[in-house]
């Protein structure tokens, strides 16, 4: 049964099947809105999460489908013991796909080897979110027009980021690109991502902890919130919390093309002001993201013949 | 030094020299009630100094665990007194319940069922990863 835990479980066509598919779902929306007639997904939420799974939710409604939903661990079978792989068994039962997000890393992959459905990772922990990667392809080829030869810039917590690892993984595979690093000291991006993804290919990248010296070199600018709940420790999550913010004065010294992107929520990190900026795309970001998620969801469904 | 030669049994043999104990703890051969001798910096022509484990039986033995400790080392079966097999083990491909994962979040940490699975992720490193959170394996 496949499954989607990352982003490399992905070819380069596929990704690209994908965005083509969500753009034709942009294009003509009442073209889909039948598609999953019938059809259930359970969206398993074991961590706080709003906007990820009312995108998920949103997206099996437009398609047509249905709802099955479970939301923090103390309301579910969890909250009595039960382990990921029987309540993947279990939820297979109901629906025909699952949409889970566990604290724990590595859970939607127990989810997806233990499920008879597709499931797809929703977020697992500091790990993996492949569908908010899913939403940055999309909304860096809407904006930008390709997603080749450009310079991505990643600023904030490049350390705990998982959204920040998976763009770099998913966007290590085109050409011709550059990337600036731009982290606080404690929060630099982990040595294995960038043996892994930049060093191996040969990609090249600077690491600095000034935001203004480099936002004018770059296409992208992608904003990441430092989370709470990834520290162990509260005085360092309030040491660097604040480490950058990005404001109208800062967006001044950015190209008139920039792409301003954020995989949202932010908390101070993007000043509310730069939102009436038209170089401001995290908005679109979230609404990509959901037609990225109707496209994942019809072409996993068709492939385990259940469309 | 002299160790009686064994007539139906295993030789860990070529170990690099201060692997031996690891590759002890990690076969479980503590817990063995057949005899083992284990020799330490033996003088060796190929290896300068290696370690040898004699087992005197012919037990089970995981040759993963062998692979993953010490790629190089040979295992030699001896049967009637005489060498029957020998073989030189590569890395294994994946590890499973060999190791652990340290990584407090990883769902192994909290789903004490699940089989501790590592993969290579780096055969010139000799680097190995958890499945499910692809945490690095601790350096032995």
């Amino acid at each position: 049964m496949r499954s989607v835990i990352d982003v490399p479980d992905l070819s380069l066509q596929e990704l690209q099947q994908l965005m083509d598919t969500a753009e034709d779902i942009i294009a003509r929306p009442a073209a889909y809105s039948e598609c999953c007639r019938g059809k259930k997904l359970a969206t398993l939420f074991f961590e706080p999460s709003t906007r990820t799974r009312l995108s998920f939710e949103a997206a099996m409604y437009e398609l047509g489908g249905n709802v099955l939903s479970v939301t923090g661990a103390g309301t579910s079978s969890a909250a009595k013991g039960e382990s990921v792989a029987d309540t993947a068994k279990t939820v297979s039962c109901y629906a025909d796909i699952i949409a889970m997000r566990h604290p724990k890393e590595g859970a939607a992959l127990v989810a997806a080897r233990n499920a008879s459905v597709p499931v797809i990772n929703a977020g697992d922990g500091g790990h993996c979110h492949p569908t908010q990667t899913l939403a940055d392809l999309l909304t860096i080829r809407r904006e930008k027009g390709r997603l080749d030869g450009l310079t991505v810039g990643l600023c904030g917590d490049l350390k705990f980021g998982r959204t920040v690892h998976s763009l770099i993984t998913a966007m290590s595979r085109y050409e011709g690109l550059r990337f600036v690093l731009i982290s606080p000291e404690e929060l630099k991006l982990p040595s294995y991502v960038k043996n892994d993804c930049l060093k191996r290919k040969n990609i090249p990248y600077i690491q600095t902890t000034d935001l203004e010296q480099v936002i004018g070199d770059l296409d992208i600018l992608y904003m990441t919130r430092v989370q709470r709940e990834r520290f162990f420790n509260e005085e360092d999550y309030l040491r660097l919390k604040d480490s950058y913010i990005l404001t109208p004065e800062k967006m001044k010294k950015g190209r008139a093309d920039l792409c301003v992107m954020h995989p949202l929520p932010r908390v101070n990190e993007i000043s509310v002001a730069v939102d009436e900026d038209p170089r401001a795309c995290y908005f679109k970001q979230v609404l990509n993201g959901k037609y990225m998620r109707m496209a994942l969801i019809l072409m996993l469904l068709k492939e385990a013949g259940r469309l | 030094m002299n160790v009686d030669s064994i007539r139906d049994g295993i030789v860990i043999d070529h170990i690099t020299a201060g692997c031996g104990r690891k590759l002890y703890q990690l076969l479980g051969l503590e817990n063995t009630d057949v005899p083992v001798a284990m020799l330490t910096n033996v003088a060796s022509a190929k290896l300068g100094r290696k370690d040898i484990i004699k087992i005197d039986a012919e037990i089970e033995v995981n040759f993963d665990v062998i692979g993953y400790v010490d790629p190089g080392a040979t295992v030699n079966v001896i049967r009637n007194g005489v060498l029957v097999e020998k073989k030189q083990i590569d890395m294994p491909e994946t590890l499973v319940n060999v190791i652990r994962c340290k990584n407090p979040r990883c769902i192994t940490s909290c789903e004490q069922e699940l089989s501790q699975v590592f993969r290579l992720s780096d055969r010139t490193k000799k680097e190995y990863r958890c499945l499910y959170c692809e945490t690095k394996a601790a350096v032995l």
